[in-house]
């Protein structure tokens, strides 16, 4: 199509200067549930790594940490040994489906409420409310000469920006290591170099992309709304204007003037004031949508006073919207929500999370690898038997020290001794203790008759008093008779 | 650009290329867009300038700077270095036969002999110590000249049959074959009755005089039961272990020219904690035995 278009005068610049973004106070439902999820993500965020768990003399008593100098993670009742990062994996494949699972339901619900970058945008954007005043007068001292008033203001806000960036930034490195200790040694300047490089390189980043970059992160530099439109699809809800029902639009005195005429629109523009990407959400669905509601808010606030139903911005699908255009009443929100796709991707969701219920219930404590040695593959000693050596590795994922007792099985005669006793000492079972949450390493001699041939057989470990706390592992045993 | 287009939706100016009636807006990027594009076009000179970048002929530019790999990775050695220092410090204090007693240092010693090994000993012994025919195998509980740390340690020090250190392990098998000290009927009587000794072969006429051979000629290095000397480094016949094979051709062989190893004085080459490591290392292969040797009577 090479239709000639109306000529508009080239832009000055192939780059242009960010329009801010200067929106509206607003209450109503959406606002509300912002407000609750906000709350809920920070305090999750600020008070998790404050809470205390015993876990005995032996490990760390914080509920939730992340010990990456002893690859471990803590999480309540449960710890996770690097081995067992499939747990890490289901949780993440979990959240995969669970983003599917909710976008295919209600659209962009997690950019609206639950992102960080939406979180922290929404609390900076409060605090210029809070210092500078609502969008009026905010619009008016942007445009206003930097006065000294004006400079005060300013440096007053970039400085509770960097309180609660700092805030922030800190609060990351508590996931990492024993919260009050390094909170003391933080003040102190006595902890690690990293820890200082994280909260700054943090604080800097929340100072930034929250303070100054807010709207733009989510329109130009995240993946996520790319990704989460190539997920909805007609049955997903997402803020809708009711353009059949709004327009044309016509301000409230023209539209008394002729009545019959004109859409439900006053054309008050509240919707695109409140809106904290700063869009107009009459133009249509647009990538800047982060489908928070703000705007349902607004306008229903427009239509209660202007005396029409609730509603021209609504959450819809675009199957309803279809219907509602042609005249049928909308469907119900849950039937919209309970259907094939959405109970297909929960029922996944939920399968790979009884799943890893079901692991974590049944796991062992005990664990056991065997690594033979190579180079000799055997031995021949001077009476003629032949000797094995073996790498084994005794893991005791408990928080207290247990004896363990290493047999073998499948190996007729064989006698093993260890690295730290003497090979007169040979026996067919050894009892070794493992420390507490710690890895044994056991280097091991496995001795058996000459006559043996090349042979698999296991090795097994048995803690002390624990009948289901066992683990076993396959072994070769050469020979002469035959190496393998 | 003579034919600008418009695009009547958005009234934004178009590139101008159409692809299957799809049309490309030109929308301006944002100028924090731009200015991070400039930075790195900054950094990049910066860089440039900084650090070795433009290639020459036969040299890149070397960088204000003066970083090379090279340098780095000589203060990663360096730094390394130094970190052992504090460890190896402590081996050389700690007397040889305390090193079992002491866990994380013997471990130390023990990786540290590891790799002092693959450099100066798997030529002869093999990666893993197993040595070949006739180089001892050292994972096995069979010792020529003894299996105790301190005797390890000796033979590293000194070698075998290294000429010119007069500490040396030293012992020579005649060469009764080539020498004509046994006739090649009785090479073959004596060869029957190590093979007996060594249960490879059912006793026979041929062993029984095979027998009076060995005690005239043999038992003064092997011992009157055949069971070697480790004092004379002489292979105990009776076990199962075989140096320099256990075929009668074999046997044979070394009855009448003899083979013995050579193996270098260490201790003129290696430092004397690196050598603490090394007997560590070979102690603790499998077949080591008691950490120190019995105390010797000294010679007057
Ligand atoms: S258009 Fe409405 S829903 Fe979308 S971001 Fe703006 S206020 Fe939120
Ligand atoms: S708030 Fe509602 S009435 Fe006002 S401009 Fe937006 S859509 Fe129209």
């Amino acid at each position: 199509m090479n239709r000639p278009g109306p000529v508009k005068p080239a832009p000055v610049s192939l780059y242009a200067r960010r329009e801010p973004v200067f929106n509206k106070r607003i209450d109503g439902r959406f606002r509300r549930l912002k407000w609750a999820v906000m709350a809920l993500c920070l305090a999750v965020y600020w008070i998790t790594p404050w809470i205390r768990w015993n876990r005995g003399p032996y490990a760390p008593d914080q509920a939730v940490l992340v010990d990456l100098a002893h690859r471990r993670f803590y999480m309540f009742g449960i710890e996770i040994w690097p081995h067992e990062f499939y747990f890490v994996a289901g949780l993440l494949i979990m959240a995969g489906i669970g983003l599917f699972l909710v976008t295919s339901a209600v659209g962009r619900a997690w950019c609206g409420y639950a992102c960080p970058q939406t979180v922290w945008t929404d609390l900076f954007q409060h605090v210029d409310r809070l210092i500078d005043g609502d969008r009026n007068a905010r619009l008016r001292l942007y445009k206003a000469p930097w006065t000294g008033a004006k400079i005060a203001r300013r440096l007053l806000k970039w400085a509770i920006y960097l309180v609660i960036s700092f805030a922030t930034g800190g609060a990351w490195i508590f996931y990492f290591a024993d919260a009050p200790t390094l909170q003391h040694a933080f003040w102190t300047g006595s902890a690690a170099p990293v820890a200082y490089a994280t909260v700054g390189v943090l604080t800097a980043t929340t100072f930034v992309l929250g303070g100054f970059m807010r709207e733009q992160v989510c329109i130009y530099m995240c993946p996520w709304p790319r990704i989460q439109t190539a997920m909805l699809d007609e049955k997903s809800l997402t803020v809708t204007y009711k353009d059949w029902r709004g327009e044309p639009r016509a301000s409230l005195k023209k539209a008394l003037a002729r009545p019959g005429s004109c859409g439900d629109c006053v054309d008050c523009n509240q919707c695109v004031a409140v809106c904290p990407t700063g869009i107009d959400i009459r133009q249509g669905p647009q990538v800047g949508c982060i489908t928070c509601g703000l705007c349902i808010d607004a306008c229903d606030r427009v239509m209660r006073e202007v005396g029409r139903p609730r509603g021209l911005i609504d959450y819809a699908t675009l199957e309803d919207a279809e219907r509602e255009k042609a005249g049928q009443p909308p469907s119900r929100h849950l039937k919209l929500i309970w259907r094939p796709r959405t109970i297909v991707y929960f029922t996944v969701w939920a399968g790979i999370g009884l799943a890893l219920l079901f692991l974590l219930g049944t796991r062992v404590h005990t664990g056991l690898t065997v690594a033979k040695d190579r180079n000799p593959s055997y031995i021949l000693l001077s009476d003629g038997s032949v000797r094995n050596a073996y790498t084994l590795r005794l893991r005791n994922m408990e928080g207290r020290p247990r004896r363990m007792t290493i047999s073998i099985e499948g190996l007729p005669g064989a006698r093993m001794w260890s690295d730290d006793m003497a090979r007169v000492a040979a026996a067919p079972r050894l009892v070794r203790e493992v420390p507490a949450d710690e890895t044994r390493v056991l280097r091991l001699y496995v001795v058996a008759p000459a006559t043996s041939a090349a042979q698999e057989f296991r090795f097994h470990v048995q803690a002390e008093a624990q009948a289901r706390e066992q683990a076993a592992a396959p072994a070769q045993f050469d020979s002469p008779g035959g190496a393998s | 650009m003579a034919d600008r287009k418009i695009d009547e939706a958005t009234q934004t100016e178009t590139v101008g290329h159409e692809w299957d009636g799809i049309e490309e807006l030109n929308t301006p990027l944002p100028r924090w867009w731009l200015w991070t594009f400039y930075a790195t076009i900054v950094f990049a000179l910066g860089y440039v300038i900084a650090y070795p970048a433009l290639p020459g002929i036969s040299h890149a530019s070397e960088g204000l700077l003066g970083w090379s790999s090279r340098k780095q990775l000589g203060g990663e050695l360096q730094a390394a270095e130094e970190a052992r220092a504090g460890m190896r410090a402590q081996i050389a204090a700690t007397p040889l036969e305390q090193l079992p007693a002491k866990p994380a240092l013997m471990r130390a010693a023990v990786a540290g002999g590891a790799a002092a090994f693959k450099v100066n000993c798997v030529q002869c012994h093999g990666a893993g110590a197993a040595g070949s025919k006739g180089f001892p195998n050292l994972n096995d509980d069979d010792w020529l000249w003894g299996g105790d740390l301190r005797t390890i340690e000796q033979t590293l020090i000194h070698g075998i049959r290294q000429p010119g250190d007069d500490q040396t392990r030293m012992s020579q098998m005649p060469n009764f074959g080539s020498d004509a000290l046994l006739t090649p009927a009785q090479i073959q009587d004596v060869a029957s009755y190590v093979l007996v000794l060594g249960r490879k072969e059912h006793p026979g006429a041929s062993s029984g005089r095979g027998k009076d051979v060995f005690a005239t000629n043999c038992a003064v290095c092997h011992g009157t039961d055949g069971k070697g000397s480790r004092q004379f480094g002489a292979p105990n016949l009776t076990d199962a272990i075989w140096l320099d094979g256990s075929s009668r051709d074999e046997v044979v062989a070394q009855i009448s020219h003899p083979h013995m190893g050579v193996m270098p004085a260490w201790g003129t080459r290696l430092d004397p904690v690196t050598i603490k490591m090394l007997a560590a290392y070979v102690h603790s292969l499998g077949g080591g035995e008691a950490f120190a040797a019995p105390e010797q009577p000294q010679d007057p």
